[in-house]
């Protein structure tokens, strides 16, 4: 009792020193990290005909970049975060419009920015700011507080407005995710079951009424991404593909540099979103499911931050980064087994591409500063 | 902890926690439990969603992973045919006289050159392309993938291919490669036995995947046809790694196919040359070996060159071909019908003296004609050639003689006689397409709804009437009256280095005929080219090769009318397509036959004038070409 009140009090103040918050930051979890970057290492390595150029060193590179980017935000008092939250969000929102005027539109209709050498994706770090945006607004709301609709209509307008603006791009993949990802915030913060049913219902009547008053070719552009069967020199040949070089892994797989699907390029994409089928491919089925296994060791842990924290503030971004993280690696393993027909979504931490690399570190970073400052003494809750 | 929970169901039912620390503490704690167990909730679901990825994994990679590999393998590895060099033909002495050509081409590979158009321009300047030639060449780079390379130019000669290597530099993408084409040396000399080869049509895919590969060709007639499959051989296989696009990334595996075995013809590429040479249009000479039935010549013209068809036959040529009254496509020794005149006397001697109707020493009185009812029979020497027996009656070619017999006879025994002679049967030569020609009977007349004759019989007694026989026929008789055995006419000597069919005398049966009578008739055949008043006496052989026997033939193409005898009939007078045939068959030496020759001239008008001094020539190059000890001799006495 008296360590705990100690820590408190510590916490309550200016915080602890920079040496005692890395002495906190849970080091076994970097190293997991490290290890799912590996596996993207020699995975990208493959990818890139055995050769270090074009994807893996860029690849380390950046996942050294982005370490540097997480352990900083882990420094940073998640109260400071927790003040600022609104600021993140409309950032994010402002990126999104400005995306959809000044944008690039690249395959799968994904819009980004040039910044520099980066290719920024707004839609990305958008799902990062909404959680952090939801946090703060549910961070001091009590159990009574959270059964007042007119107190959830602010954040449910919060959640509708990305996903719109993300539509628009087009990109319902994306949109559907950002839509989860507040709706999992939602959903802890202690919203009524109830309201989840009438919402879930009023969609169900809704997406047939709006569907028919769309253009054809509209609808054309929808099922189609749907249904990427339906169009099979596309889309329906990169899962015929996929699913063959999966299967043809086998229990142990072809050994490393031994695939032949993704040699010979049958496999489209095969650094970005078919990475997971060149490691089934490779390594077969023992090493897909070890793949699998780390990453849900992430997803155990992010639960476990949300579990240990000790304000709602924090415990909310925990339960958003997690579920954006799980979301992330179930639409892309559900993909290219050919589970779902939705594409276009990366693996974090194992395929090609700087943006999502940072996205990604950068949603750890906010983890981490939870972890770190769990005890952290937030306002009371508040009716 | 439970209290919390209940609060919880009661949706919002217990009051707020109140002030002061405590019911901060306790409004926290309860916030805390929703949360958890909503936490606990949404994890557990996230991790059991994995669950179901593992499994779906487990299903495609081990319980299907089979099926999954084969269909990996099936997109890696592309299996392709290595065409086997065809078989050569050559002719009895090893010459080739149907070999494989190299043909050296120019091949564009588009994705090695930054401009098509200009590499093609550069390409033009050196060797001309026609506007034709440069549209074929861009349809085929847009209709293929950029590596496949395309045909620019195919037969390149030296200079070309020299002038093509110095601009290397200048043409980016254009690279030289060899395949392999058909070559006749002999060209028209041997076609109608050698044949010709052309693409598969449709109807010659047998299942031979070989046929499918571009470029390849297949015999269309002769020897090509004939021998096909074993000239063709059979195709190897290449199994290649490829990748998504086409592109041979390796090689896996390599199945040597099975060359063509060359085939060696009897014939001599020399005799035939020669004989051509001698030759003119409409006229056809068959020389075969009397002792075993290989062709040695075998010539017909006019004659065309088989090398055309190897790049294509244009239209005009075919139509030129196809029009000409002289049908040079046609081999006139195996397809010509021809009745065969008196050189068919012999058979009908024969059919006499094994029916006992006549012997050899029975006399016939010829008065220069036969009536037969109110029908005047005419004997060809107008004046009647007095008493004769069968050798002078085969010497001096009496027609009213044989008219007696074939009364004697009835046709059926003639026809049966012709028949074991070949005449009228198909020959085993491996020609596709021969004839089997006619050799009528009375059944055969009555099925065509006409009754037979005596006339008809007293006619067809001296080889006219509605014979229908081929010079092959007519060269086959021969060495079976020379050797008296049934000798097939056949053209291979050798497939892939073995000896073919009865290359010895000893493998042909016997035809049966008494000696007694075979020698009668050769008796016969020795004094019309032998004997003072022979009727080709002319055709002598130079005494030092030895002796020649034969018999002469003529047929009409149209009836004499009886006022045109009367007037005077002179069948040099009549335009040249009305003039009958002349034909002479002969066999050398006399006293160990070892060559038969049949000589067919159309519109020859006598076989002793224009058929037999072929024969004559055709015996000489024989001995000279195949017995040089004989040939020597020739030169020794010509000087």
């Amino acid at each position: 009792m008296s360590v705990t009140y100690e820590r408190r009090l510590l916490t309550r103040d200016r915080g602890f020193g920079l040496l005692q918050k890395l002495w906190l930051i849970p080091w076994s979890f970097v190293l997991l990290l490290c290890a799912i970057a590996a596996v993207g290492y020699v995975a990208l390595y493959s990818a890139g005909g055995g050769s270090a150029e074009p994807y893996a060193a860029k690849h380390a590179l950046r996942f050294g970049f982005g370490l540097v980017l997480m352990l900083s935000i882990a420094m940073i008092d998640i109260r400071f975060i927790a003040r600022l939250a609104w600021v993140g969000y409309a950032t994010g929102i402002a990126l999104l419009v400005l995306v959809l005027l000044h944008g690039n539109v690249g395959k799968g209709a994904q819009r980004w920015i040039d910044i520099g050498p980066l290719q920024l994706q707004p839609s990305e770090l958008m799902k990062i700011m909404l959680v952090l945006g939801l946090a703060a607004w549910f961070q001091r709301a009590s159990w009574e507080r959270m059964g007042n609709l007119l107190f959830l209509i602010p954040p449910a307008l919060a959640v509708l407005l990305p996903v719109g603006l993300i539509l628009k791009q087009p990109n319902l993949g994306t949109a559907l995710i950002t839509g989860m990802v507040g709706a999992a915030v939602f959903f802890a913060a202690g919203t009524r079951w109830w309201k989840f049913a009438l919402a879930a219902g009023g969609v169900a009547v809704a997406a047939p009424i709006a569907y028919e008053h769309l253009h054809d070719y509209q609808r054309a552009r929808i099922t189609t991404f749907l249904d990427p069967e339906s169009d099979p020199l596309g889309a329906g040949y990169n899962i015929i593909q996929s699913k063959i070089a999966l299967g043809s892994g086998g229990l142990w797989g072809k050994g490393f540099l031994q695939g032949t699907q993704g040699h010979l390029n049958f496999l489209p994409e095969k650094q970005t979103d078919f990475i997971f089928t060149m490691i089934a491919e490779e390594f077969g089925l023992v090493g897909a499911l070890t793949v699998l296994g780390l990453l849900s060791l992430v997803l155990v842990f992010c639960f476990g931050v949300a579990l240990r924290c000790r304000h709602q503030f924090g415990r909310l971004i925990a339960v958003g980064l997690g579920t954006n993280f799980f979301l992330y690696v179930f639409v892309n393993v559900a993909m290219v087994t050919g589970s779902i027909p939705v594409g276009g979504v990366p693996l974090p931490l194992i395929s090609h591409g700087g943006s999502a690399m940072l996205t990604t570190m950068l949603g750890f970073g906010l983890l981490l500063s939870v972890y770190v400052h769990r005890d952290a003494e937030f306002g009371p809750a508040r009716d | 902890m439970r209290l919390w929970r209940r609060a919880e169901r009661g949706l919002g039912s217990g009051k707020p926690g109140g002030s002061g620390f405590k019911g901060v503490r306790r409004e926290e704690e309860r916030r805390r439990g929703v949360f958890t167990r909503r936490a606990l909730l949404l994890g557990a679901g996230q991790l059991g969603l994995f669950g179901f990825l593992g499994s779906r994994l487990y299903r495609l990679q081990s319980e299907e992973g089979e099926r999954y590999a084969t269909l990996a393998e099936e997109n890696r590895v592309s299996a392709r045919l290595i065409p086997p060099p065809r078989g050569r033909i050559l002719d009895r002495n090893g010459q080739v006289v149907a070999g494989n050509q190299l043909n050296w081409r120019a091949l564009l590979v588009a994705e090695q050159t930054q401009d098509v158009g200009a590499t093609l321009d550069t390409f033009s300047r050196i060797v001309p392309l026609t506007e034709q030639e440069r549209a074929r060449i861009e349809r085929e780079l847009r209709r293929r993938r950029r590596f496949v390379p395309v045909a620019v130019r195919e037969f390149l000669s030296w200079e070309d291919m020299a002038r093509i290597e110095v601009n290397a530099p200048d043409l980016p993408g254009i690279l030289i490669d060899v395949g392999t084409t058909r070559l006749y040396p002999e060209g028209e000399h041997l076609s109608h036995l050698v044949g010709y080869v052309a693409p598969p049509a449709e109807r010659d895919m047998d299942g031979d995947p070989l046929l499918e590969l571009p470029g390849i060709r297949v015999g269309r007639a002769g020897i090509e046809r004939h021998h096909d499959l074993l000239l063709r051989g059979r195709a190897g296989a290449v199994q290649l790694e490829v990748n998504a696009v086409g592109r041979v990334i390796r090689e896996l595996d390599r199945r040597e196919g099975v060359p063509g075995q060359d085939v060696q013809l009897s014939v001599d590429a020399g005799l035939q040359k020669a004989l051509r040479g001698r030759i003119e249009e409409g006229t056809s000479v068959v020389v075969m070996d009397a002792r075993n039935g290989e062709v040695l010549a075998m010539a017909s013209q006019p004659s065309f060159d088989p090398n055309v068809f190897n790049a294509g036959v244009s239209a005009a040529q075919w139509r030129q071909w196809t029009s000409n009254r002289a049908t040079p496509l046609i081999n006139k020794a195996t397809n010509g019908l021809y009745a065969p005149g008196s050189t068919f006397k012999m058979i009908v001697g024969l059919a006499g003296l094994e029916a006992r109707v006549v012997a050899p020493g029975d006399r016939v009185f010829c008065p220069g004609h036969m009536d037969l009812g109110d029908t005047r029979f005419h004997c060809w020497q107008r004046h009647g050639h007095g008493s004769l027996d069968l050798r002078g009656a085969i010497k001096l070619s009496c027609d009213v003689y044989f008219y007696e017999v074939a009364r004697r006879l009835g046709i059926d025994r003639i026809a049966a006689m012709a028949n074991r002679f070949g005449l009228g049967t198909e020959l085993d030569i491996e020609l596709p397409g021969t004839k089997k020609g006619l050799v009528p009977t009375r059944a055969w007349r009555q099925a065509q709804g006409k009754p037979w004759n005596l006339g008809d019989t007293v006619v067809h007694g001296i080889g006219q009437g509605f014979y229908q026989l081929t010079p092959l026929q007519l060269a086959t008789m021969t060495a079976r009256l020379a050797t008296g055995r049934a000798v097939q006419p056949h053209l291979t000597r050798m497939v892939g280095g073995k000896p073919g069919r009865g290359a010895k005398a000893e493998d042909w049966p016997s035809l049966g005929i008494p000696e007694r009578d075979l020698k009668l008739m050769r008796e016969g055949m020795w004094a019309v080219v032998n004997e003072p008043g022979g009727t080709a006496l002319g055709a002598r052989l130079p005494a030092a090769l030895g002796v020649m026997a034969g018999k002469t033939g003529s047929v009409q193409v149209r009836r004499v009318s009886r006022e045109q005898r009367e007037r005077g009939f002179k069948a040099e007078n009549q335009p040249r397509e009305w003039r009958p045939h002349a034909l002479f068959v002969a066999f050398a030496p006399y006293d160990n036959p070892l060559y038969a020759v049949s000589v067919v001239v159309e519109h020859g008008m006598s076989g002793a004038g224009a058929a037999a001094p072929l024969a004559r020539d055709a015996m000489v190059e024989v001995f000279n070409r195949l017995r040089p000890a004989a040939g020597q001799r020739v030169a020794e006495a010509g000087r």
